[in-house]
């Protein structure tokens, strides 16, 4: 789960970690009041994409007059896609230098990893390899001062700010490890007059460690129909396409959307269904795929541990619950498939056992095909 | 000969009065596992399907030779398990066990490093030795002994190529589950380096997914050391950037771990990569004449 930035920056002054002075606001007025106090301003639309900045996200006015119109403009306005409900207004700082700092978990080395550069500001991605020093960090000691001098003497700093630097990282490591982060980033960290100040603050959490992290709101980063599906427990992703998936397993769903686009068809989303086949549960998920009109829906199951006659006695309760009005394509094969597939033949819902075919099929529809026995309910 | 777990390898379960530790248990037990003991803490001394149950893992290991241990504990206790059975000796852990904590899934791989132990997994459907050792939560009806060593990332597309091959005659040698989460204790190259090593296997089949860099890791050492034939297939061709599908490593992120770029890299390696799943049989049918 990503925090929004100023999420990010309360968190930051907790382990005291300097940022700039300023207030998360949700109207002009208290815009406005918050630059009075703070002098010149910036005004940071909330959302939780990158880029903020291009898209016209952040503002920098002169006079109050020009606070209250830019704030009214971002307030309300559309980003990308996502509504600007909060605006952070900060004081304006004079900045010298600006950094990039980052700690995540490098998966190759199955360790925390530093990354740092004293080209920051911009978007990482766009900084050249060469530019960017990487620093992995042992679990047994995890970040000491010392290697945060280091790291700031091989950035460039020395005196005072050198110090600084360090335990800016210091700080940062203990962020990471004690709020069960995937990243923290302060891209740019400015250096000002008075030091180092994090100018932004991108925050992912582990959902996994969300059991243990309960301190945290839950922001909602998600489509509503991503929200939904996590609420019921199933990985689900928003894709382009016009066909529906459901598959059992990230790996083979992943592989089903793949042999979609390769016979010439476009998913509409990821769907794992995970190992379980109960009623509900395939109920719930066939609710959130047809809520997305497809024109056609493919299910692709592989019985493991999951059972064939499981899933088809599942889906033929929800096709009598609920009225499917489009052609359906199921799969199946593995454990119990002869009685699976019997079940889903003796309730007039055709299927086959091939993959290739049912995603050839599942493409065909689309086009327009003939059901050939496949439920077709239109 | 096989890999990491021998035929006859005597395995502990730790989480076996649990639901999906029974169940499990059972399905093991069937494909002819030697499971010597369970471990479910405030339950030693009871039997489950004839198994003694011990309260901590070495009380198991005082009593019995342990070679691994089969997870199935829940998230929030599965570092502290990991840990017991390292501490405890055991060499082989496979830690079956979805959704653990990031940060956990780190120490643990960290601290069976340093001890000398291998962790199969986190999030992992397990490990199985065709000829009588299977760990794990995969199916036992795919597996037959055969010339074939598998590596993968994640679990039903595995059943699916491994039940393809053997509907068609080839069998595996040693099926490891890689895991499917971010930070997992075996990577391409230390289980491409065991099967290099056993002669039992003629061939190796990679089952990949974009994401990480582990694919590209694999390719390079593979060109460093072309000992056996290596077919290859991805996941994840159609998945756009900055979206996670399903698995946590599952995701193209600051441009690093894209199908083409593992595609292309393998293939630099000599990998023959399948479009489509089933085209690894054809590929390894090739190999293996």
């Amino acid at each position: 789960m990503k925090l929004f930035e100023y999420m990010g920056k309360e968190i930051f002054s907790r382990y005291g970690i300097p940022v700039p002075r300023g207030k998360v606001v949700s109207d002009s007025r208290d815009a406005v009041e918050t630059a009075s106090e703070l002098g010149q301003v910036v005004l940071k639309s909330q959302v939780l994409s990158g880029k903020r900045g291009k898209a016209g996200g952040i503002k920098f006015p002169a006079t109050s007059e020009e606070v209250i119109t830019f704030s009214s403009q971002l307030l309300g306005s559309d980003l990308r896609g996502v509504k600007v409900e909060k605006l952070l207004v900060e004081e304006k700082l004079n900045i010298q230098q600006e950094i990039y700092l980052a700690l995540t978990v490098d998966g190759s080395l199955r360790v925390p990893v530093i990354l740092a550069s004293s080209q920051g500001g911009m978007d990482i991605e766009e900084v050249p390899e060469e530019k960017i020093i990487k620093q992995p960090v042992s679990l047994k000691t995890g970040v000491m001062p010392y290697m945060g001098r280091e790291l700031a003497r091989r950035l460039g700093f020395q005196g005072k700010a050198l110090s600084q630097f360090a335990e800016i990282v210091v700080k940062l490591y203990r962020v990471f490890t004690e709020i069960d982060a995937e990243l923290v980033e302060i891209n740019p960290l400015f250096l000002c007059d008075k030091g180092f100040v994090a100018g932004d603050a991108k925050i992912t959490l582990d959902d996994e460690a969300a059991f243990r992290r309960q301190e945290f709101p839950r922001v909602k980063e998600g489509s509503p129909l991503e929200e939904r599906a996590k609420s019921i427990g199933l990985s689900y992703v928003e894709l382009d396409g016009d066909i529906a998936v459901m598959a059992n397993g990230a790996g083979i769903t992943m592989a089903t959307l793949d042999m979609i686009q390769y016979f010439g068809g476009q998913p509409a989303n990821f769907l794992d269904a995970g190992g379980g086949a109960n009623v509900e549960q395939t109920s719930k998920a066939l609710e959130i795929l047809l809520a997305t009109n497809p024109k056609v829906v493919f299910i692709n199951i592989f019985g493991g541990i999951t059972r064939c006659d499981d899933v088809a006695n599942a889906f033929v309760q929800v096709k009598n619950m609920q009225e499917i009005t489009v052609p359906v394509v199921i799969r199946m094969s593995g454990t119990n498939e002869q009685q699976g597939l019997k079940i889903l033949e003796e309730n007039g819902i055709g299927a086959c056992r091939d993959m290739q075919e049912a995603a050839k099929k599942a493409v065909e529809l689309v086009k327009g095909g003939d059901c050939d026995g496949y439920l077709c309910c239109s | 000969m096989a890999i990491y777990v021998a035929h006859n390898a005597q395995v502990v379960v730790q989480g076996i009065t649990g639901n999906q530790g029974n169940f499990h248990t059972r399905q093991m037990l069937a494909f002819g596992t030697q499971i010597v003991a369970g471990v479910s803490p405030g339950k030693g001394g009871q039997l489950v399907e004839g198994i003694p149950v011990y309260d901590t893992v070495a009380a198991a290991y005082e009593k019995h030779q342990i070679d691994a241990t089969a997870i199935y504990i829940p998230a929030p206790f599965a570092l502290d398990a990991v840990m017991e059975a390292v501490d405890a000796g055991v060499k082989v852990v496979g830690c079956i066990t979805e959704h653990i904590p990031l940060h956990d899934e780190m120490k643990l791989v960290d601290y069976a490093r340093q001890k000398g132990s291998v962790v199969v997994g986190p999030n992992t459907f397990g490990i199985v030795t065709s000829r009588g050792c299977k760990i794990g939560v995969a199916p036992s009806h795919v597996f037959r002994d055969g010339p074939v060593g598998v590596i993968s990332r994640s679990g039903t597309l595995t059943y699916e190529i491994v039940g393809n091959m053997l509907a068609h005659g080839i069998g595996t040698s040693t099926v490891v589950g890689l895991g499917g989460d971010r930070v997992t204790g075996l990577n391409f190259v230390e289980v491409l380096k065991e099967f290099f090593l056993d002669d039992e296997t003629k061939a190796i089949v990679m089952i990949g997914e974009i994401g990480g860099t582990a694919e590209e890791e694999a390719a390079e050492f593979i060109k460093a050391n072309p000992v056996k034939p290596v077919i290859s297939y991805l996941a994840g061709k159609s998945a756009p950037p900055g979206k996670r599908m399903g698995h946590a490593g599952a995701i193209i992120e600051r441009g690093k771990g894209t199908f083409e770029n593992k595609v292309n890299a393998l293939k630099a390696a000599n990998v023959q990569v399948a479009v489509l799943p089933f085209e690894v049989l054809d590929l390894v049918k090739k190999v293996l004449k």
